[in-house]
């Protein structure tokens, strides 16, 4: 066997073992998306009743809450990053984390200073790499994010939002996460999240006009009961949807990857394929002209 | 005879939703039972049980912590982070 199909065969047993590895990584994710989509749908019910009530609440009281004023003046921003744990999900990572970065530069041209909290694996090594602190970091869950994270991550935002300015507090919070859209785009959201502007994008909000609610103790408790609790079913809902948009990623790019894979043998089968013939058509050719001199030669 | 719709919603799923004809659940104030035509309230809950009465007389009962209640032209909510049926 001559040299160069040798090489050429290797290569395609290269390529095959790369694609039954991302061909297996494709259908993981795959069945994986079903059941993060399902979290997703799962939760809705409560951020719907929640967004429910603090609406009726904002709409019938007029009480200035810390947490719905916005500050005379914004000295520092903090910026909340969601991204994965884990790569080879094509541009899902990367594109979270420029989203974040030009929205750092918006709040830098505002005269902002901007601090950050981080939630995966790739956040912090995107940081670290960079030689850049961050406030606070959770990583190791966010391909399941269970809702303790997401209380976790909220009480460490709104600890940060309620402490002053001059401590090292911040005015403003911003989420920057991957949206869910279909199987095939996940977009890269920015969201507000404190002060709070209560808005749903989930739902519509509904026309009916809101009955006049008696509030259990008073009003000023219940919102200050309430309006956490949104924060923290809206983080949950940025991890959640997060956690499906990184699975329908990484079904995308292992998909391309086995795409790819599949081109890669079709044109090394096909080189292999002449290299054979050449080397064949050399054979004849040696046996051809060997014959002819020994022809010669009687 | 008019009923309430009900239903209890915990973080990450609906745990139970359906017809009854009251609720008793534990706000910060003490223990409060919605029946139907009741006026629109939003409530914090204490923590405990919620015992939820069908219409049949059976009773379902369950543990709802760290939420609300809200109730507003007849349709009940238990909204809890942490909420299971006992």
């Amino acid at each position: 066997m001559g040299a160069q199909l040798r090489v050429y065969r290797q290569k395609i047993r290269s390529a095959q073992t790369t694609k039954k590895i991302t061909k297996a990584m494709e259908l993981i994710a795959a069945s994986r998306i079903q059941k993060a989509q399902a979290r997703v749908t799962a939760s809705t019910p409560y951020s719907r009743a929640i967004t429910r009530a603090v609406s009726a609440v904002a709409t019938y009281s007029n009480v200035d809450h810390v947490l719905t004023t916005e500050p005379e003046k914004i000295e520092r921003a903090a910026v909340l990053i969601v991204t994965s744990d884990r790569g080879l999900a094509g541009a899902f990572n990367s594109q979270v984390l420029r989203e974040a970065e030009e929205l750092s530069e918006l709040l830098r041209s505002q005269g902002k200073e901007v601090v950050y909290f981080l939630v995966g694996r790739k956040a912090v090594g995107y940081f670290a790499f960079r030689r850049r602190s961050s406030e606070r970091q959770w990583v190791g869950s966010s391909e399941n994010p269970q809702f303790d994270l997401a209380k976790d991550v909220a009480e460490a935002v709104l600890e940060a939002f309620l402490r002053d300015a001059a401590d090292g507090g911040v005015d403003e919070i911003h989420v920057v996460y991957n949206r869910f859209v279909s199987m095939m785009t996940q977009t890269p959201e920015v969201v507000r999240l404190l002060p709070l502007e209560v808005v749903e994008g989930v739902e519509e909000p509904d026309s009916t006009v809101q009955p006049l609610y008696e509030f259990e103790p008073d009003v000023e408790t219940v919102l200050d009961a309430l309006l956490p609790v949104y924060i923290e079913s809206r983080i949950f809902n940025a991890l959640l949807q997060s956690a499906a948009a990184k699975h329908a990623a990484t079904q995308k790019a292992m998909k391309s990857a086995s795409d790819n894979a599949d081109k890669l043998i079709t044109d090394y089968t096909r080189l292999a394929n002449e290299a054979r013939q050449a080397e064949i058509t050399q054979q004849i050719a040696e046996i051809v002209g060997g014959a002819d001199a020994l022809v010669v030669a009687k | 005879m008019a009923s309430l719709n009900v239903s209890v919603v915990s973080a990450d799923q609906e745990v139970w939703s359906g017809e009854a004809t009251m609720v008793v659940a534990r706000t910060v104030e003490g223990e409060i039972g919605i029946l139907p035509g009741h006026e629109p309230l939003l409530a914090i809950l204490a923590g405990g049980e919620v015992r939820v009465t069908l219409a049949g007389g059976e009773k379902i009962t369950a543990n709802a912590e760290e939420g609300f209640l809200s109730v507003q032209s007849d349709s009940v909510q238990v909204v809890a982070s942490r909420a299971q049926l006992v």
